[in-house]
């Protein structure tokens, strides 16, 4: 019983990163660095605040998150696609853009500074299921599909292929006649959209929006995608590790074994190390970053 | 000869004072549609956000606090950029060199001279930020580790571990802060100038002016300054010429750490005099948007670092009007517009020259 929670808990946990990253790998496989990870899931989780706030529907909610991600991902492809600005620069500025954009207005939509009134998400309380009442939401199954599914697509299908080669050496699959510029957009948005159904799934968990709510997710997201080696399947199985160090840590909290702080630390360090090639070299996709 | 010089000094000064006015007059109109979903008059909060920062001695002195750590952090970015790095990594940078000065301040005997105690901080200050800026460098010098994502993550690590530490053995109970520092304490503007009473600006602004004149003076009269830049534009011509871009890449973010861990003393030798939990937490980032507006020139970035800090400040004048995060809105939209615009207006101004010079030789046959 007690690993049954354990499991569940840590496939909760681990959604919002395996949404989050299956975007982020579908952007730098085509050459654009996912350092707006963070911005799209915050704008999603507001998105989906305000869709089921006014509508009362989670699924409009949903769309409405969505919607705020395609946003988002637009202004990252018109700055680094069509302007070719630098990448780094525009995704951390999109970071505080989106941050003073949602708490700005938070004000205007909910008359308050810091967090939203309760809405409805997937499956209410009053659900016989218990535990397993998170398995009604469907942004579970997104999550848990999304990276074998962008694994697939990546490997075994000819649409995949054009988006690794754009990834890999632009010109040459430009000379072969792939759309070079359209495919870094689908890539982008995306991303958009799968970033803020990790947005999404947070807020409508917890039943608000709150300000900065995803708290550094979007980079542990990007941590999975690096310490994962940019292999959709390895991801995975990264942010299920990252989400099962946290549960761990939840689950012992009143052990106190390991400081909370460290538990924390776990991905950061993790994600360094992987840098550093200790654990065999990372190859990221070799044009990632340099948009020509 | 001259006609070309000419022509390159004005092309030059175009193309640093486009893209800035450009960023700002996007911003103003964004700025202007955000007001007005409030059901404010833009002119109004403009109004208020320049009297509450330049309208008055208090508010005069929180814009110069706030420009101090800009400055350090803004110099920090460029040192970096200048030889092709980007150390995204001035948050953590500044948290180190912040708790190393107060630590130093602490450890410290009360009998030690004002002076040599001050130095002693700073240049803890100034060795801790080095360290942490090390760590990336020499990942990406023996490694090839990206920067980019080691000081990213770095900034969480050293974050975590200084709260930690602060949290569980030194914070005074039910705060996040140390105890009072026994010595290295800096003179608040206020103590000379009493109209400034009251506000946090005070002399360690003077360490960051030094700090960019050091900069300047390292990065355009020296030979490792020449050397750095080599690299930056060019790291297989400058390996080719005979410099170790290695062991530039190393001492380039050991700099720019340095710049950004000075930046600490600004809270923590001239305002507080302790270490507190996210105590300049943002200025990290906003190191980033100084140096690009300021175009990673340190003169550049002084005055970047005092619009910036101009703006945090307002934002606190025009929060009963309208929230305050609508200057991290229009620090945003900077951000983005001179990200973004100056490559396009350099693309620009290098098709209107080729076409000048087209013409030119075309008119005057040889």
């Amino acid at each position: 019983m007690m690993l049954i929670a354990f499991v569940l808990q840590t496939v909760r946990i681990a959604i919002p990163y395996l949404l989050a990253a299956a975007g982020g790998v579908m952007s730098e496989r085509v050459g654009v660095i996912a350092l707006g990870l963070e911005g799209m899931m915050l704008g999603g989780a507001f998105g989906a605040v305000l869709g089921s706030y006014y509508t009362g529907s989670a699924w409009v909610g949903l769309v409405c998150a969505m919607g705020a991600g395609v946003l988002v991902a637009t202004v990252l492809a018109v700055c680094t696609l069509r302007f070719r600005a630098d990448q780094v620069v525009v995704g951390i500025a999109l970071n505080l853009l989106v941050m003073g954009t949602t708490q700005f207005f938070l004000r205007l939509a909910f008359d308050s500074a810091s967090n939203s009134p309760r809405v409805n998400g997937f499956g209410g309380e009053g659900s016989s299921l218990g535990m397993l009442s998170s398995f009604s939401n469907p942004l579970v199954w997104i999550g848990l599909a999304a990276l074998p599914a962008i694994g697939w697509v990546l490997w075994q299908t000819p649409f995949g292929l054009r988006i690794r080669s754009v990834g890999e050496k632009p010109a040459a699959a430009a000379t072969l006649g792939v759309p070079v510029r359209a495919l870094q957009w689908r890539g982008v948005l995306l991303c958009g959209v799968l970033a803020s159904l990790g947005g999404a799934y947070l807020a409508l968990d917890q039943h608000q929006f709150t300000d900065g709510m995803t708290a550094g997710r979007g980079f542990i997201a990007l941590a999975a995608i690096i310490f994962g080696r940019w292999m959709p399947l390895r991801i995975a199985a990264a942010c299920l590790l990252f989400a099962a160090a946290e549960t761990l840590q939840i689950q012992l909290q009143g052990a106190q074994l390991v400081p909370s702080q460290f538990v924390e630390l776990i991905p950061y360090v993790l994600t360094i190390v992987a840098l550093a090639g200790v654990v065999g070299k990372s190859a990221p996709p070799a044009a990632l970053g340099k948009v020509e | 000869m001259t006609a070309h010089a000419s022509r390159s000094v004005l092309t030059r000064t175009v193309e640093a004072l486009l893209a800035p006015v450009l960023a700002v007059a996007i911003a103003v109109v964004v700025g202007d549609l955000l007001i007005l979903t409030y059901g404010e008059s833009p002119g109004t909060v403009y109004r208020l956000l320049l009297e509450g920062t330049w309208g008055n001695v208090y508010g005069f002195g929180q814009v110069l606090y706030k420009t101090m750590t800009l400055i350090c952090t803004g110099l920090a970015f460029a040192y970096a950029a200048r030889a092709g790095l980007f150390n995204v990594g001035a948050e953590g940078q500044l948290a180190a060199g912040g708790f190393a000065a107060a630590l130093v301040g602490l450890w410290l005997p009360g009998a030690t001279p004002a002076v040599l105690a001050v130095l002693l901080c700073t240049a803890s200050a100034m060795g801790a930020g080095a360290v942490t800026g090390a760590v990336p460098g020499v990942l990406r010098a023996r490694f090839g580790a990206s920067e980019v994502i080691v000081t990213i993550m770095l900034n969480f690590v050293v974050l975590a571990l200084l709260n930690y530490t602060v949290a569980s053995h030194m914070a005074v109970p039910e705060t996040l802060h140390t105890e009072v520092m026994r010595v290295g304490f800096v003179a608040r503007l206020g103590a000379v100038v009493p109209a400034f009473t009251g506000s946090a600006a005070n002399f360690t602004i003077i360490a960051a002016l030094i700090a960019a004149i050091v900069a300047w003076w390292a990065l355009f009269r020296t030979r490792s300054g020449y050397e750095l830049r080599a690299v930056g534009l060019q790291p297989d011509a400058a390996e080719y010429g005979g410099v170790n871009v290695p062991r530039t890449w190393v001492r380039a973010m050991m700099w720019s750490g340095a710049f950004a861990g000075l930046g600490g003393i600004n809270y923590v030798l001239g305002y507080k005099h302790y270490y507190e939990e996210g105590f300049a937490a943002g200025s990290g980032f906003l190191g980033i948007a100084v140096a690009l507006v300021g175009r990673n020139h340190p003169l550049g970035i002084i005055l970047a670092a005092f619009l910036f800090a101009t703006l945090s400040q307002g934002g606190l004048a025009v929060n009963a009007l309208v929230p305050k995060q609508l200057v991290d809105i229009l620090e945003g939209v900077v951000i983005l517009a001179v990200a973004t615009t100056v490559p396009e207006v350099q693309r620009l101004l290098r098709q209107s020259a080729a076409r000048l010079v087209q013409r030119a030789s075309t008119e005057s046959p040889t």
